[in-house]
C-alpha cells in the first residue's frame, strides 16, 4: 500500500466509512454524527489536495482491484476526474453543513446522513472510475443510495416520486449494462484514456459502434435529464431541499452529464465520435432539451419545480459543449459542469431557506421576501443572474465559450438557441427577483419559523448559500483559475 | 488429508442421530455437528488449489462395484455454499425454536427440526460428491424425504396439504430420474459419471434418458411450468425451513441436472432439448416475476421470486452443453446459484423475523417497519439488491458473466430476458421496500411488536452480506471451477 495505489480508494472511503458508521448511531447522537460528517468531508478535501499536489509533480494515482474475470475495479486520477472530484467534494462539504441545519430536528436522521454519505462516495467513484465497469458499478450504486433520500419524508407523494425516479433510472441502468458489455464484446477490455481508447477500432465497424454510443447517451441521458428522459426530475422534487441540491448540483444529474463527457472524450475520443457522426444527433437532442426545459420552467408556480425544469435545460449546456466539435465549445461545456453546480446549489439553498424559515413554496408567495431575508435572496439573485448569463457571473463565461464554440464548429444556429434560452431564463427568473425585491409583502408568511438570534434564519442554513453565491460570482470575475485546468483537459483530448 | 472427504457426510449423519436420540441436547449436538462440518469443508477449500480434484473410494472397492466420492471445483463450491448458509440457518433456528423443553409442542418441533436438518445436510453433501448416477438417485431420494418432512413440521392443515403435494412431486421426479438411469445403464453399461462421459453418443437410449432425467429433475427444481408445488410449500413452511428449501434443496436437483448436461448428455447439445429447457427458463423468469409482483403476502412473494430466479439457471443450458470448456458460462451459472442461495435465505429469514414480530406477513401492514426492525430491513434490502442484480452484489457478478456470454454468442433474446428479469425483480422488491420506508399511520402499532432474538436478526444480516461479498468473488469462482474431476477418473 502506497499513496500511489491507495489514494483514489481513500478518497472514496472517506465518505463511505463514516456513512456506514452513521447508520448504526442512535437518533440523538447529534454530535458524533456531525463530527463524523465533517471529518469525512474535510478529510476528503485534504486527500484531494494531496492528490492535486502529486499530480502537478507528475505522479499518477491508481487503485486496481481484481473484481471479475478480465475486469478490474480501477480508480484513477486524471485531470477530468480531478475537476469533478473538486466540485463534488467542495459542494458536499457545504451541503452537509446545510443538511445538518435543515434536518437535525426531524426523524430518521441517522438513515438520512448514512445514505447522504454513501451518495457522495458513489459520486467520487464515478469521477475516479478508470474503466467502464467501475463507472457502471458506482453509477448504479448512486441510484440505490439516492432512492432512500428521495423518499425520506415517507409520505405517499414522496414514495410516488421515488418510484418514478427508480423506474427511469433502473431502465437507464439496464441500458448502460447492456451497452458496457456489448462494447466489451466488440472492442475487448478498454480503459479510459486521454484522447479516446477506440482510435482505430471503432472505424472497423462504424455502424455498430455508433449504435452502442447512442445507447450510452440514452443510458446516461436518463440521469442527465435529456428530453424526453427528464420526467423523473420534477417529480423527485418532493425530496428535502439538501437532497434536491445534491441531486441537481453534485451527484445524480451531474453523474449523467459526466458519463457522457467521459464516454465521448476518453472512451471513443472526440475525433472518433466526430468521424462516426454521432455528435450531430446529440447536438439536436441537447438544443431541444435546452429550449423545452426552459419553456416548462416558465409555467411553474412551485419554486422548486421551476428550478428543476431549469436544471433540465442548464445541464444540457454541458453536453452541448461536448456535441460542438471543437476545443472552445468543449471548454465551455466543462466550465459549465462546475458553474451550473455552483449556481444551482445556491438557488436550491435559497429555496430551502424560504421553505424552512417562512414556509414559502410558491413563486406567488414571494412578494417582498427580499426585505425579510436579504442575504439569502442576495445569494439567490446571483445564482439567478448567473443562470440567465448576465456578465460578470459564472453563467456568462460558460455561455460566451459555448457561443464562440458554435461559431468555431460552423453551427451558428446554436447561438440562436442560446439567445432564446437566455430570454426564457430571464422570463422565469426575473419575475421572481422582481417580486422579492420590488413588491411589498401582501399576506403573512405561510408558516414562519423563528430560529432565535438576530440572523434572518439559522446560521447553518444561511452560511452555505452565501459561500456558494460568492463562488458563483467569483468564478465569473476570476475565471482563469478554473479555466487553466479545463484548458489542460481539453488540450489533451484534441491531440 | 483427502481421507477426510467422507466426513462431510458422516458428521452430519452422526449429529442427526444424536439429536434424535438425545432430545434434551439436540441443539448442542446439531451446533457441534454444524461447526465440525463447516471446519471440514473449510479445510478442503484451503487444500483444493494444491491437491486438485479428489476421487475417494469408500472401503477400497473400485468402480463399478464400490462407492466413489468425487470432489472437483464445482462440488467444492457447492459444499462451501451449503456450509456457510447451513451455519447461519442453524444459528437462526436456535432463536426461532427457542429453548422450549422437548415435551412442549414447540420443543418437539425443535427436536425434529434439528435431526431432520442434519440429515438433510448429509444428503446434500453426499449428493454433491457422488460420482455415479445411481448414488445420485439415492441421495436425491434422501434429500427429498428430509425436505418434505421438514416442510410438514409446522403442522397446520394447509402446510400438510402443501407437504403432501411436495412429496408426490418429489417421488415422481426421483422415479423419472431412476428410469433415466436405467436407460443409461442399458445403453452404455456404466453408471460412473466419468466413465459415462467418455462413452455417451447420440443414441435413442440417450435421448430417452435425457428426456426422463431432465423432466424429473426439472420438476424437483420447480422449473416452469412444473413449479406449481413450490410456492405453497416454501411459503407455508417454518422460516428456517423455507430458507433451506429455497436456498439449498432446489439447488441439489439442479446440480445433478447441470452435471448431467456437462458430462453425460452433452452429445445432445445440437438437438432441440437444451433449447426447450432454455425457453422454459425464460417462461419461469417472466411468469414467476409477474406472480411475485401480484402477491400480497411477503413469503409468497419471495417464493414466486424463487420460481423466477431458478429460471435463470436453465437459460444458459444450451451454451453450457455446446461448449463444455466455456468456464465463463459455467462460472456465471454457479455464481448465480451461490448469490441466489445467500440472498434468498436472507430474504426468507428476514420475512420470518417480520412475521414473528408482526404476527402477520401482509405487505399492507408493513408501513414504517424500517424504524422498528432496522437490521432485518437492511438484511432484506441487501438481499433485494442481489436479487435485482444491482452492483455491487453476487447477483450482479453472476448476471455480468451470463450477459457477457450471451452477447458474445449473439443470443439477443437471452440478453433481453436476463436484463428484463432484473427490472421485474426490481418491481417486486420495491413493492416491499417502498412500504417499509413509508411513515407508520398508527405509531402504537409499532410499539406492539413482539421482540425477536438478536441472533435471528444477525444471521439474516450475515447471509445478506454474503450475497454482497459474492460480488467480489467472481475471479475465485472461476479459478476453482477450472479444477475438473474428469482428468482424475479412476485412481485416487
Amino acid at each position: 500500500m502506497t499513496w500511489e495505489n491507495s489514494l483514489p480508494l481513500l478518497i472514496v472511503l472517506t465518505s463511505l466509512i463514516p456513512g456506514a458508521i452513521i447508520f448504526f448511531l442512535r437518533e440523538d447522537a447529534h454530535s458524533v454524527r456531525t463530527a463524523l460528517n465533517m471529518a469525512g468531508a474535510i478529510g476528503k478535501l485534504v486527500l484531494i489536495g494531496i492528490m492535486i499536489i502529486g499530480l502537478e509533480a507528475g505522479t499518477t494515482y491508481e487503485t486496481r482491484i481484481p473484481l471479475l474475470p478480465n475486469f478490474d475495479l480501477v480508480l484513477r486520477s486524471d485531470s477530468l476526474s480531478v475537476l469533478f472530484v473538486i466540485l463534488s467534494a467542495t459542494l458536499w462539504l457545504v451541503t452537509t453543513i446545510y443538511a445538518i441545519g435543515y434536518l437535525e430536528e426531524s426523524p430518521n436522521r441517522s438513515r438520512f446522513f448514512g445514505f447522504f454519505s454513501l451518495c457522495v462516495s458513489a459520486t467520487m467513484g464515478i469521477a475516479l472510475a478508470g474503466n467502464l465497469i467501475t463507472l457502471l458499478i458506482f453509477y448504479e450504486f448512486l441510484t440505490i443510495c439516492t432512492y432512500p433520500l428521495v423518499v425520506h419524508r415517507g409520505t405517499e407523494k414522496a414514495l410516488r416520486g421515488g418510484r418514478t425516479y427508480l423506474v427511469y433510472t433502473l431502465i437507464g441502468g439496464v441500458l448502460l449494462l447492456v451497452a458496457v458489455i456489448w462494447l466489451h464484446v466488440i472492442a475487448g477490455p478498454v480503459e479510459f484514456v486521454d484522447g479516446g481508447a477506440l482510435n482505430g477500432i471503432a472505424e472497423e465497424q462504424p455502424a455498430l459502434f455508433s449504435l452502442v454510443y447512442l445507447m450510452f447517451v440514452a443510458a446516461f441521458g436518463v440521469k442527465a435529464a435529456i428530453v424526453p428522459l427528464h420526467g423523473w426530475l420534477p417529480r423527485a422534487m418532493v425530496a428535502p431541499a439538501p437532497v434536491s441540491a445534491l441531486l441537481h448540483a453534485v451527484a445524480v444529474v451531474k453523474a449523467g452529464a459526466f458519463g457522457i463527457v467521459r464516454i465521448t472524450y476518453d472512451l471513443y475520443g472526440i475525433n472518433v465520435a466526430n468521424a462516426l457522426g454521432v455528435l450531430m444527433p446529440l447536438l439536436f437532442a441537447t438544443c431541444l432539451t435546452i429550449i423545452v426545459g426552459s419553456l416548462f420552467a416558465v409555467f411553474q408556480d412551485d419554486l422548486k419545480k421551476r428550478l428543476a425544469y431549469s436544471t433540465v435545460s442548464q445541464v444540457s449546456y454541458i453536453i452541448l459543449g461536448v456535441a460542438l466539435f471543437g476545443p472552445i465549445g468543449s471548454i465551455g461545456g466543462l466550465l459549465h459542469l462546475v458553474h451550473q453546480g455552483v449556481m444551482k446549489i445556491t438557488l436550491f439553498f435559497g429555496a430551502g431557506n424560504l421553505a424552512e424559515t417562512l414556509g414559502i413554496h410558491k413563486v406567488s408567495e414571494m412578494d417582498g421576501v427580499g426585505r425579510r431575508m436579504p442575504l439569502t435572496m442576495a445569494a439567490f439573485t446571483i445564482g439567478a443572474l448567473g443562470m440567465i448569463g448576465v456578465p460578470p457571473t459564472a453563467g456568462f463565461v460558460s455561455k460566451w465559450y459555448l457561443g464562440s464554440g458554435a461559431i468555431e464548429a460552423n453551427a451558428s444556429w446554436v447561438i440562436g438557441v442560446l439567445v432564446l434560452s437566455s430570454l426564457l431564463n430571464a422570463a422565469y427568473f426575473l419575475p421572481i427577483l422582481y417580486r422579492a425585491w420590488f413588491k411589498t409583502q401582501q399576506a403573512p408568511w405561510p408558516e414562519e419559523h423563528n430560529f432565535g438570534g438576530r440572523l434572518e434564519t439559522h446560521w447553518m442554513l444561511l452560511m452555505p448559500p452565501i459561500v456558494t453565491g460568492f463562488f458563483a460570482l467569483f468564478l465569473g470575475v476570476l475565471p482563469f483559475m478554473l479555466r487553466s485546468l479545463v484548458e489542460l483537459i481539453i488540450m489533451r483530448e484534441y491531440i | 488429508m483427502t481421507t477426510v472427504l467422507p466426513l462431510v457426510i458422516v458428521v452430519p449423519i452422526l449429529a442427526a442421530i444424536g439429536a434424535f436420540l438425545l432430545p434434551r441436547w439436540s441443539f448442542g449436538i446439531a451446533l457441534v455437528g454444524s461447526l465440525v462440518t463447516v471446519g471440514v469443508v473449510l479445510g478442503l477449500t484451503v487444500e483444493m488449489p494444491e491437491v486438485g480434484a479428489v476421487r475417494h473410494t469408500i472401503g477400497g472397492w473400485r468402480a463399478p462395484l464400490g462407492i466413489d466420492l468425487v470432489l472437483d471445483g464445482l462440488a467444492l463450491l457447492m459444499l462451501l455454499l451449503t456450509a456457510l448458509i447451513g451455519l447461519a440457518i442453524t444459528l437462526y433456528a436456535r432463536g426461532y425454536f427457542g429453548k422450549a423443553a422437548p415435551e412442549t409442542e414447540k420443543g418437539r418441533q425443535g427436536v425434529y427440526f434439528w435431526a431432520l436438518w442434519m440429515f438433510l445436510w448429509a444428503a446434500l453433501n453426499a449428493l454433491f460428491v457422488s460420482g455415479d448416477v445411481f448414488n445420485l438417485y439415492v441421495t436425491l431420494e434422501l434429500l427429498g424425504f428430509s425436505a418434505v418432512a421438514l416442510t410438514a413440521l409446522a403442522g397446520k392443515p394447509n402446510v400438510l396439504k402443501a407437504a403432501m403435494r411436495y412429496l408426490i412431486v418429489s417421488l415422481s421426479g426421483s422415479l423419472m430420474y431412476l428410469m433415466g438411469v436405467a436407460f443409461l445403464y442399458g445403453g452404455f453399461g456404466a453408471l460412473d459419471i466419468a466413465l459415462l462421459s467418455s462413452l455417451t453418443r447420440e443414441t435413442p437410449a440417450l435421448v430417452v434418458a435425457a428426456a426422463l432425467m431432465t423432466t424429473g429433475l426439472a420438476m424437483k427444481t420447480a422449473l416452469f411450468p412444473l413449479h406449481f408445488w413450490l410456492p405453497p410449500a416454501h411459503a407455508n413452511a417454518a422460516a428456517p425451513v423455507s430458507a433451506l428449501l429455497s436456498a439449498l434443496v432446489v439447488k441439489g436437483s439442479f446440480y445433478i441436472l447441470l452435471r448431467l448436461w456437462l458430462e453425460v448428455l452433452y452429445p445432445l447439445a445440437d438437438t432441440l432439448v437444451p433449447h426447450v429447457i432454455s425457453l422454459l427458463g425464460v417462461g419461469a423468469i417472466v411468469w414467476g416475476s409477474i406472480q411475485a409482483i401480484r402477491q400480497t403476502r411477503l413469503k409468497l412473494l419471495i417464493a414466486y421470486s424463487t420460481v423466477a430466479q431458478l429460471g435463470y439457471l436453465f437459460v444458459l443450458i444450451p451454451i453450457l452443453a455446446l461448449e463444455r470448456d466455456n468456464t465463463l458460462a459455467l462460472a456465471g451459472v454457479i455464481c448465480f446459484v451461490m448469490a441466489h442461495a445467500a440472498a434468498k435465505a436472507a430474504a426468507f429469514l428476514s420475512a420470518g423475523n417480520i412475521l414473528q414480530a408482526l404476527a402477520d406477513d401482509r405487505l399492507s401492514k408493513f408501513d414504517g417497519l424500517m424504524r422498528a426492525l432496522p437490521l432485518t430491513v437492511t438484511a432484506f434490502g441487501l438481499a433485494g439488491l442481489s436479487l435485482v442484480a444491482l452492483p455491487p452484489s453476487g447477483g450482479f457478478a453472476a448476471k455480468w458473466l451470463m450477459l457477457n456470454v450471451a452477447i458474445a454468442q449473439g443470443y439477443w433474446g437471452m440478453t433481453v430476458v436476463i436484463v428484463g428479469g432484473g427490472l421485474l425483480a426490481a418491481v417486486y422488491v420495491m413493492r416491499v421496500l417502498g412500504r417499509l420506508f413509508k411513515q407508520a399511520a398508527e405509531p402504537d402499532v409499532m410499539s406492539a411488536l413482539k421482540p425477536i432474538p438478536r441472533v435471528m436478526e444477525f444471521s439474516a444480516l450475515g447471509l445478506s452480506m454474503l450475497a454482497i461479498v459474492l460480488g467480489f468473488m467472481g475471479v475465485y469462482v472461476l479459478d476453482v471451477l477450472e479444477i475438473s474431476a474428469l482428468t482424475v477418473a479412476g485412481d485416487s
